[in-house]
């Protein structure tokens, strides 16, 4: 591989923007935040993002941010993920491996259904409103 | 327990943007046949004396960030990792000025993990939501002569737009491998 400048950098990004034809985002964005705790580390969250990260590149999948994130309390069901897409239920999958990472970007996604084997509650202690 | 030297990279760098580091160093110094000495900075929140001495018990954590969870598993999994393979660990900090973490790596220990996806490590942790500066430094040192480059986030940041999307990443990753080519 040559090595490339951040010039070269810039202007690969901007080559693969090009002919991309942009849709309205605003609040219309889908999060996929990848939890890379401890936890999640020692469980292989790096495959699962590398899953999702080359699934989308492949695909062209707009509007999908891929973030992470540290321990989601779910020590016991890593590696997790949470979803957040307009028009479905903010959702944490566990026990999510590349082929589960796979089947949440085309189900949910891409086709708004749950990928309901891998779906767990946040713990009770988080959910507690405090006041 | 991690599988790679990338995988506590990750781990410790994590500490620091969560610890509200603003700049954040990650010295990676590989010695060919010999070593690897990582050195992690930071001028987040630190810690005063007696927490540092927790902080490598694994059933100590500050606990805001989960109620009644008691463990906390990330410095304690290093030590292990590095105490079974003949490297070596050490922790500095001040509190209100930040923490310098070091740790290395004895590449002739069979124990030592693989090196596994630094870059990648490096990456991952750009992605973390958060305004702080990573300067990632990666020396090459073969027969007393030594190569590297170095790169900030920002700098990558400023080149793709943001690191947000799938492709950005795939990119920042392309262009940290390509770096690796100096180090030859």
């Amino acid at each position: 591989m040559a090595k490339m400048t951040l010039e070269s950098l810039r202007a690969l990004r901007e080559s693969r923007q090009q002919g991309i034809e942009r849709r309205e985002t605003d609040g219309k964005e889908i999060h996929v935040i990848i939890g890379m705790g401890t936890c999640g580390i020692a469980a292989g969250s790096k495959k699962v993002l590398e899953a999702f990260i080359n699934e989308i590149d492949a695909k062209k999948i707009e509007n999908v941010i891929v973030k992470q994130t540290g321990c989601m309390g779910l020590c016991y069901v890593e590696p997790t993920v949470e979803v957040k897409a307009p028009g479905m239920p903010d959702t944490i999958y566990g026990k999510v491996d590349a082929d589960v990472a796979k089947k949440i970007l085309y189900d949910h996604i891409l086709n708004g259904k749950l990928v309901s084997d891998h779906i767990y509650q946040r713990p009770a202690a988080d959910n507690v409103v405090k006041g | 327990m991690h599988a790679e030297i990338a995988d506590f990279l990750v781990d410790c760098l994590q500490n620091s943007v969560e610890a509200n580091a603003k700049y954040i160093i990650l010295d990676y110094f590989y010695f060919v046949d010999d070593r690897i000495e990582v050195a992690i900075i930071d001028n987040g929140k630190g810690m005063d004396s007696e927490i540092l001495k927790k902080i490598q018990d694994p059933f100590y954590t500050d606990g805001t960030k989960h109620v009644r969870r008691k463990v906390g598993l990330g410095i304690p999994f290093l030590i292990q990792a590095v105490n079974l393979s003949g490297g070596h660990f050490s922790v500095e900090s001040q509190k209100g000025k930040g923490t310098e973490l070091r740790f290395s790596f004895d590449l002739k220990n069979i124990d030592t993990p693989p090196e596994g996806d630094v870059n990648g490590a490096v990456v991952q942790t750009m992605m973390f939501d958060g305004d702080f500066e990573l300067e990632f430094n990666k020396k090459r040192i073969e027969n007393g002569i030594e190569k590297g480059y170095t790169i900030k986030k920002t700098e990558l940041t400023d080149a793709l737009g943001g690191l947000s999307d799938a492709s950005s990443i795939k990119l920042a990753k392309t262009f940290l491998d390509s770096q690796d080519e100096d180090l030859i």
